[in-house]
């Protein structure tokens, strides 16, 4: 817990650090070409302020979600479901905002080890990475609805397929390997 | 303010409203996680608004769009993607980049491709994936999403 803590205090410096040092590049850059100072400030701050006015929204939401709804719950139900109703069980788990992707990988061994399948956890993972709730708000706010919408609906039904797609070739894998393995016991028992 | 802030605004109070209602201990939790958060997103959010800054100051969107625009075809698509499959941007702030992006000349598909790429594939977290779910598994899934990506742009750039 410490070393977590340590390791993300580390990483607040980091960034604060990136940022003052882009802060004097750009303050030298425009000292060097005066002319460019309107359209580079007027710019930043434009894009500043669109992402000021949702930021705090899409950070309470995402307190919300992560608090509310616990790693216990999505274990619940994600290790049984199966099929169609797998599926948007899949999608919704992953597009609640529950943490970062690298809290997933971890869940997602944990689930396949309780018994749901691979598509459920393919489509699981990728959800969580590509459909989260907050980040379609942010794109929403930049790059309007249409484009929004069809990624989204495009994403998910690329995605499902996918799902099923490596089901067949890790249990195609699998079967294979349990043949050669029963083969060498065959041969071992000779 | 814009309509979609307005929107992501009341759906975020309305939520906390629910919350406060249901549970006043989890809620208060809830609040602290959120400001951590936006505390250390905060720096990075700046970042890339000063570089969009630059980039719409400095480089002519004639540039820009010779790379990655209409013209560029499918390599141009396929070189963004590869972009974004390496770079390690916070999803949140990837979204003001390729409105940036867009304004300065690039195709709706190469924008489509880059934020597929950069949020489904993870080169920084493949070693965890990997560790977690297995080689097999975590090639497949990542090389498959690039190729979603690239389906998902050249749609886009024909529907939209």
């Amino acid at each position: 817990m410490r070393g977590k803590k340590g390791k993300q205090t580390g990483k607040l410096v980091r960034d604060w650090a990136m940022l003052a040092a882009i802060v004097i590049f750009v303050a030298i850059l425009i000292v060097v070409f005066p002319e460019k100072k309107g359209p580079v400030t007027t710019t930043a701050w434009d894009f500043f302020l669109e992402m000021i006015m949702i930021l705090p929204a899409v950070m309470v939401l995402m307190g919300l979600f992560s608090v509310f709804i616990s790693r216990e719950l999505v274990v619940k139900y994600l290790g049984k479901t199966s099929g169609t109703k797998g599926i948007f069980v899949a999608i919704l788990f992953g597009a609640l905002p529950t943490g970062p992707l690298y809290v997933a990988f971890p869940l997602a061994s944990a689930l396949i080890k309780k018994g749901a399948s691979i598509s459920n956890i393919v489509i699981f993972l990728s959800a969580w990475a590509c459909i989260k709730i907050p980040q379609e708000m942010v794109e929403l706010q930049f790059l309007g609805f249409g484009f929004m919408a069809t990624r989204l609906i495009l994403t998910i039904i690329l995605v499902a397929a996918m799902g099923f797609f490596i089901e067949r070739v890790v249990e195609w894998g699998d079967k294979k390997m349990n043949k050669s393995k029963k083969g060498e016991e065959n041969n071992a028992g000779i | 303010m814009s309509l979609t802030a307005v929107f992501i605004n009341v759906f975020a109070l309305s939520c906390l409203f629910f919350a406060v209602f249901k549970n006043k201990e989890k809620t208060k939790k809830s609040l602290i996680v959120a400001a951590k958060s936006l505390l250390r997103i905060l720096p990075v959010v700046l970042i890339i608004v000063i570089l969009i800054g630059l980039l719409l100051g400095f480089i002519p969107p004639e540039k820009i769009s010779q790379f990655i625009g209409e013209q560029s075809g499918l390599i141009g698509i396929v070189i963004i993607a590869m972009v974004g499959a390496v770079l390690h941007i916070p999803a949140l702030v990837s979204f003001p980049l390729a409105a940036s992006l867009l304004k300065s000349g690039a195709s709706i598909s190469a924008v489509a491709a880059f934020i597929t790429t950069l949020t489904m594939i993870g080169t920084v977290t493949l070693p965890l994936e990997i560790k977690e779910l297995g080689k097999k598994m975590a090639f497949l899934r990542n090389g498959i999403s690039f190729v979603i990506a690239i389906v998902i742009a050249l749609i886009m750039g024909a529907v939209l």
